[in-house]
């Protein structure tokens, strides 16, 4: 059943795909294949497969139960939260949550995972920021 | 006699102390890399290359740091293989095979210094193979036109999937998938823009760095957070390692062991779609039909058991380099991205590379050669350094490695977008994993997407838009038979490799070699 669905998505994603490369506007520039052949030949390669993983689906993948789904989830949304979050509070802040909740969530005690994350945020920023000269986010503190 | 001068002032270039220096630690971080279970080569080498880039290092610099990370990561795998039965990466496999036992015997010191003087042989044979063998292969690369090159990517999208692929479909899925979102950006032949939706971000394409380090190194993350309960039980409960001095008896016994796995290793890594998972799985097999038929030692603690597949799997991964650098296609994940580290760099490889810029084809294969004896001794008296690293949890260290690929992505590109878009690109990659869809076709695809495209359009431009251009040459029909006997066998043998391969050993999920 995962793969019927996967191969509609896929379906979807190649007439979608085929829809917008028919739109590519042709510039003053032009040579014989022109801008869209090539996509074309991709969404349909891409919609071939789809097709087929709807007529032959593979064995049910091992999905995981509804709690490692949700935990799957969460951190996605942590791991989006710290791209917002790092132009607004700068790297050592917004890094120090974000560690401390993976780690946590991946079986460590929650204090010990604060004290992880302080950890793991000042050793990148002092390594890669101090050390190495990588630029980091900065926030309002500079840091 | 003109490789041995050109491979002198590649020596010359390698051996200054700044790149000595990159030598040494990216030797060390690949070891590192390759010995923690969940780090193999290619995420390891994938999180490095913003770094790389945005240290401002010269192409030879972070070339060479690079190179050394990806053979040092092929030495690493097999400690974790040896000490925990974990193999640190997918090559590694075959080592935990006879590696654990030994260990278990309280041989585990022995098992490492064999089979880092197995890596070491391996490693310096295939060296010496890609010195030979690339010329060559170059020679006949400079007959190629635009649409020999156009078969040649397909060869290559045709056999990445392998022998042991089970399902063909969703590896053309993955290669179109990749090949799809290269498409995105303004075209480089007329500068129209295409699936940009006008949104500023896209219009420069997305950087293929970030769709490498969300598919590879944040996916792997995610199948950890998935799977931490499951294997909580097992706290790592290292052997201890006894004595490290290798047993020069025992060394000597396997030099026929290592003979045979350094040759089939190369080949198998030579040849598209094979990798070097295959060539050390290759490399028991036959070592094991050949001096234990009868099953009596091998996976008990036969030391040739540890050897052979070693000696195999790092023979490998310097064949794999001959088609990545003489045809700029590469076999595998991880010379995929060694093949981004060189786009990253604005390095074509392929015949032009060593016309043009030998001192940087040369410098990279003298470092190879640097960073093998430089392997050779961080392998064998320092190995407790990073047995001791593997007691680090893993709770800890996936955090630190989820956190320094945001640095990275960071540092290169400074927008939260970008940021934000691997993690997309990570999140997907979980879905594809578990759907059992390859993700080394869909990288390769956003590397050579472009490029592909160029060369089809090329060729029509010459045939004046005659399509019968591609079958045009009897090279092109020897490469198109190639790709079609590559993409077809597999969905003939493809159940029947795998089987046997899970047999040895249940496998686990990995990113490709």
């Amino acid at each position: 059943m995962s793969d019927r669905i996967f191969g509609g998505f896929g379906l979807a994603l190649a007439i979608f795909y085929i829809w917008a490369a028919s739109t590519i506007k042709d510039s003053f520039m032009v040579d014989v294949v022109g801008p869209r052949a090539f996509p074309y030949i991709v969404g349909s390669i891409v919609g071939l497969c789809s097709i087929y993983f709807i007529v032959r689906p593979d064995d049910e993948p091992d999905w995981p139960h509804m709690r490692a789904f949700a935990e799957i989830f969460f951190a996605a949304a942590v791991m989006f939260a710290y791209c917002v979050a790092l132009p607004e509070f700068g790297f050592v802040i917004s890094t120090v949550f974000a560690t401390a909740y993976l780690t946590w969530r991946l079986g460590t005690e929650p204090l010990w995972s604060l004290v992880s994350g302080v950890g793991t945020s000042v050793g990148i920023y002092v390594v890669f920021h101090l050390i190495l000269g990588l630029a980091l986010a900065e926030g309002p503190l500079g840091f | 006699m003109e490789i041995l001068s050109l491979l002198a002032d590649g020596f010359g270039v390698a051996l200054t102390p700044t790149n000595l220096f990159l030598a040494v630690v990216g030797c060390f971080l690949g070891t590192l890399m390759g010995a923690l279970p969940g780090l193999g080569p290619a995420n390891g080498v994938a999180i490095l290359i913003p770094i790389a880039f945005s240290l401002g290092l010269d192409p030879t610099g972070s070339l060479i740091l690079l190179v050394s990370v990806y053979y040092g990561a092929m030495y690493g795998g097999r400690i974790s293989s040896i000490l925990l039965n974990i193999p640190g990466d997918e090559p590694a496999m075959m080592t935990c095979l006879d590696g654990f036992p030994m260990a278990q015997q309280g041989k585990a010191g022995e098992a490492l210094s064999l089979s880092g003087v197995a890596s070491f042989v391996g490693a310096f044979v295939a060296t010496c193979g890609l010195v030979l063998l690339a010329p060559q292969l170059v020679k006949i690369a400079l007959l190629f036109g635009p649409a020999e090159y156009f078969v040649l990517f397909t060869v290559a999208f045709a056999t990445l999937g392998g022998i042991s692929s089970t399902n063909q479909a969703k590896s053309a899925f993955a290669a179109a998938l990749g090949l799809g979102i290269a498409m995105i950006g303004s075209d480089s032949q007329t500068g129209s823009q295409r699936f940009t939706f006008d949104h500023v971000h896209l219009y420069d394409g997305i950087d293929f760095l970030i769709a490498i380090v969300g598919l590879f190194a944040l996916s792997e993350v995610f199948i950890f957070l998935e799977h931490h309960r499951s294997n909580q039980g097992v706290a790592p409960k290292a052997a201890t390692v006894g004595r490290i001095m290798p047993d020069f008896g025992m060394i000597k016994r396997c030099i026929p062991s290592m003979a045979r796995g350094t040759g089939l290793g190369f080949f198998s890594g030579v040849l598209p779609g094979a990798g070097a998972s295959l060539g050390s799985f290759l490399a028991y097999s036959l070592e094991k039909q050949a001096v234990d038929r009868d099953g009596k030692t091998f996976g008990k603690g036969d030391p040739r058991g540890v050897a052979a597949p070693e000696a195999g799997n790092n023979a490998a991964s310097g064949g794999a380099l001959v088609p990545m650098l003489a045809l700029g296609v590469p076999g595998s994940g991880t010379t995929a991205v060694l093949l981004a580290v060189l786009l990253q760099l604005n390095i074509t490889p392929g015949p032009l590379l060593f016309t043009k810029n030998p001192d940087i084809v040369w410098g990279l294969i003298a470092a190879l050669f640097l960073a093998n004896f430089i392997l050779l001794a961080m392998n064998i008296p320092l190995v407790g350094i990073f047995t001791r690293v593997l007691m680090v949890p893993t709770r800890i260290l996936m955090p630190i490695v989820a956190m320094i690929s945001f640095v990275g992505i960071y540092s290169i590109t400074g927008s939260s977008f970008d940021v934000m878009l691997m993690v997309g690109f990570g999140i997907a990659g979980w879905v594809l994993r578990k759907l059992d869809v390859s993700l080394v076709p869909v990288i390769l695809g956003i590397l050579l997407g472009n490029q592909m495209e160029v060369n089809l359009r090329r060729a029509m431009t010459i045939s004046d838009g005659d399509w019968f251009i591609l079958v045009g040459s009897p090279l092109a029909i020897i490469l198109w038979m190639i790709a079609i006997a590559g993409f077809v066998l597999p969905m003939m043998m493809g159940r029947r490799m795998k089987k046997r391969m899970e047999s040895m050993r249940d496998t686990e999920e990995f990113v490709g070699d």
